[in-house]
């Protein structure tokens, strides 16, 4: 009897259980971010090693985490100066580098266009928008079949791939600047010329660089995924070729180096971002003394 | 008192000649037959519902808004853009955010002159600060300033030109009740040593009653002036002014104006 009223008012659970679980849950929010996250991936590392073991799975299904660590020694070797694997992740960085700068400069320009004008902003940034939310790794073999198996069908899918959300976030950080601050600029009898580039150029880096943060992870998937069905060079060939001779614990070593490269190249973005913009960053305390003018009237 | 510039009779002629407002596209009539002569140095404000044009006047005067009818005349020159000599302010501060306090005060100087001319100005720019009391906030951003401190910093950058007519428009409006006084107190001395010509526009009426020689009341629909009311309580004017026992009166007198404008768009 006592047991039903108590269940009924406190839930399930009897009362310690839940103020045990309530004060582990407190202990694991409690931690700091670093060990938090060095917690969940040992966990997953450890459980993975442990499923594999326990249940035999042969590598050339699925390699251990340590397998993966024996493989990355071997790559990182292969990484070194000189040896071949270094060449092909410069190949790949190459097509990145190159298809990204491509897709800056023509996503820019595009996104002036439709930003700017009212024709765009009606009738092709719609389009764009669509275009954003297809696949464009389908588009992969029209560009082999265009631009041939070297580095350029390479970078120009690297390019495709990043483009869009270079043109989108363009077009809309142009349309970012207020009415108040327009109106203020017109009452300062401003040129044309300072209202794009002393207002509405810099009310649209945010935005500008909210798409290069994306841009910047979509030329490199367009890079490996044009590797991959192009082949002949590059860091995904040699994803590709461990993949067909059943090399798991290759295959993982060498994705880990390409996420690295990954998160190299956004960390690149955002850290130049956090730069430029940097009245944008609620986390960055600009202090007094702390930025440059640019006009040089700090004292 | 002891720059030059305060000393200068202030001579600019602002005339608002039978001006008339629709906005294109609709048949709402924003202003109707609107005239007013402004004696150079006065302080004057409207004041009035939303919707009755008092916004709309003001962009007028400032050149942002050509009127369907009518004309403004400044100095006997027809209002057609922004004119020189007349500086104005919104009710958000609108700082770019991206721009230190003092990069932002300078911003007029640099946008008419270029940037070498702002940097030649830094001196009237810390001047200007100090006198409104944000010394060692120059080189802040405006996201570290609080909104009182952001009007300021606004202020600041409307006297950089040195402007003979201040436009205002609700400029206070969006701050608290005390800060907004202190603001007021500023405004007056402002306007008073630089002898400049104050338009003003609140929905305010004990502002408008401590801060104006003359209150233009309006009335919506169509917004035109329903009565002028002129305030010569002594100045300078402090805070008792308030217990002024003619206070409470010029305050009943607009708020009786503003209640017949609404009176009268019933019929």
């Amino acid at each position: 009897m006592t047991n039903t009223t108590q269940s009924r008012k406190k839930g399930i659970l009897p009362q310690p259980v839940v103020r045990t679980v309530m004060a582990i849950s407190r202990w694991f929010n409690g931690l700091p971010q670093v060990i938090a996250v060095a917690s969940v991936v040992a966990t997953v590392l450890i459980g993975w090693e442990l499923i594999v073991r326990l249940g035999n799975i042969p590598i050339i299904i699925l390699p251990s985490p340590v397998n993966v660590g024996a493989q990355l020694v071997t790559v990182f070797q292969q990484l070194t100066p000189g040896e071949f694997l270094l060449g092909e992740l410069w190949t790949t960085v190459q097509e990145v580098v190159i298809g990204f700068g491509i897709a800056c400069v023509f996503g820019f320009a595009i996104g002036l266009w439709v930003g700017q004008t009212k024709f765009g902003q009606k009738a092709v940034m719609p389009l764009f928008v669509a275009l954003e939310a297809t696949p464009k790794i389908a588009f992969a073999p029209v560009f082999i079949a265009w631009f041939g198996f070297g580095i350029t069908s390479k970078f120009v899918l690297a390019a495709f791939m990043s483009i869009f959300p270079i043109i989108i976030g363009t077009a809309a950080g142009l349309a970012a600047t207020t009415e108040d601050e327009l109106k203020l600029f017109k009452s300062m009898k401003a040129r044309a010329w300072d209202v794009f580039w002393k207002l509405k150029m810099l009310r649209a880096l945010p935005f500008i660089f909210a798409g290069l943060k994306i841009a910047i992870v979509a030329a490199l998937t367009g890079a490996v995924a044009a590797e991959f069905i192009g082949g002949g060079i590059g860091f995904g060939e040699q994803i590709r070729l461990a993949a067909t001779r059943l090399a798991l614990d290759r295959v993982f070593a060498l994705i880990l180096i390409l996420s690295l490269l990954g998160i190299l190249l956004f960390s690149l973005v955002a850290w130049v971002q956090n730069k430029v913009t940097f009245w944008d960053n609620p986390n960055l305390r600009v202090t007094k003394n702390g930025k440059k003018s640019s006009l040089g009237a700090t004292r | 008192m002891n720059s030059p510039s305060a000393i200068a009779q202030n001579s600019t002629q602002y005339r608002i000649e039978d001006v008339s407002h629709t906005f294109p596209g609709t048949d709402i009539e924003a202003l109707k037959n609107v005239s007013i002569d402004i004696k150079p140095g006065s302080f004057i404000s409207f004041i009035g519902p939303s919707g009755c044009g008092k916004s709309t006047l003001l962009n007028a005067m400032a050149g942002l808004l050509t009127p369907s009818h009518g004309q403004i005349l400044i100095n006997d020159d027809q209002v057609d853009g922004p004119p020189d000599g007349v500086g104005i302010m919104f009710q958000k501060a609108t700082l770019l955010p991206w721009r230190t306090t003092i990069e932002n005060v300078l911003l007029p100087i640099e946008l008419r002159d270029g940037a070498k001319a702002a940097k030649a100005h830094t001196d009237d720019a810390m001047s200007i600060i100090e006198t409104v009391g944000l010394k060692g906030f120059e080189n802040a951003y405006p996201g570290e300033l609080s909104g009182g401190m952001a009007q300021r910093a606004a202020i600041c950058r409307m006297l950089i030109t040195e402007p003979d007519v201040l436009l205002l428009d609700e400029p206070f409006g969006a701050l608290d009740e005390l800060t907004r006084e202190r603001m007021d107190l500023e405004l007056q001395s402002i306007a008073s040593t630089r002898n400049a010509t104050v338009v003003l526009v609140t929905h305010s009426i004990p502002e408008a009653v401590f801060l104006s020689d003359t209150v233009y009341a309006m009335s919506a629909r169509p917004g035109r002036i329903s009565e002028i009311i002129e305030v010569d309580l002594p100045r300078p004017r402090d805070m008792d002014t308030l217990n002024h026992p003619d206070f409470a009166k010029f305050v009943s007198r607009v708020r009786t104006a503003l209640n017949k404008g609404h009176g009268v768009n019933d019929d």
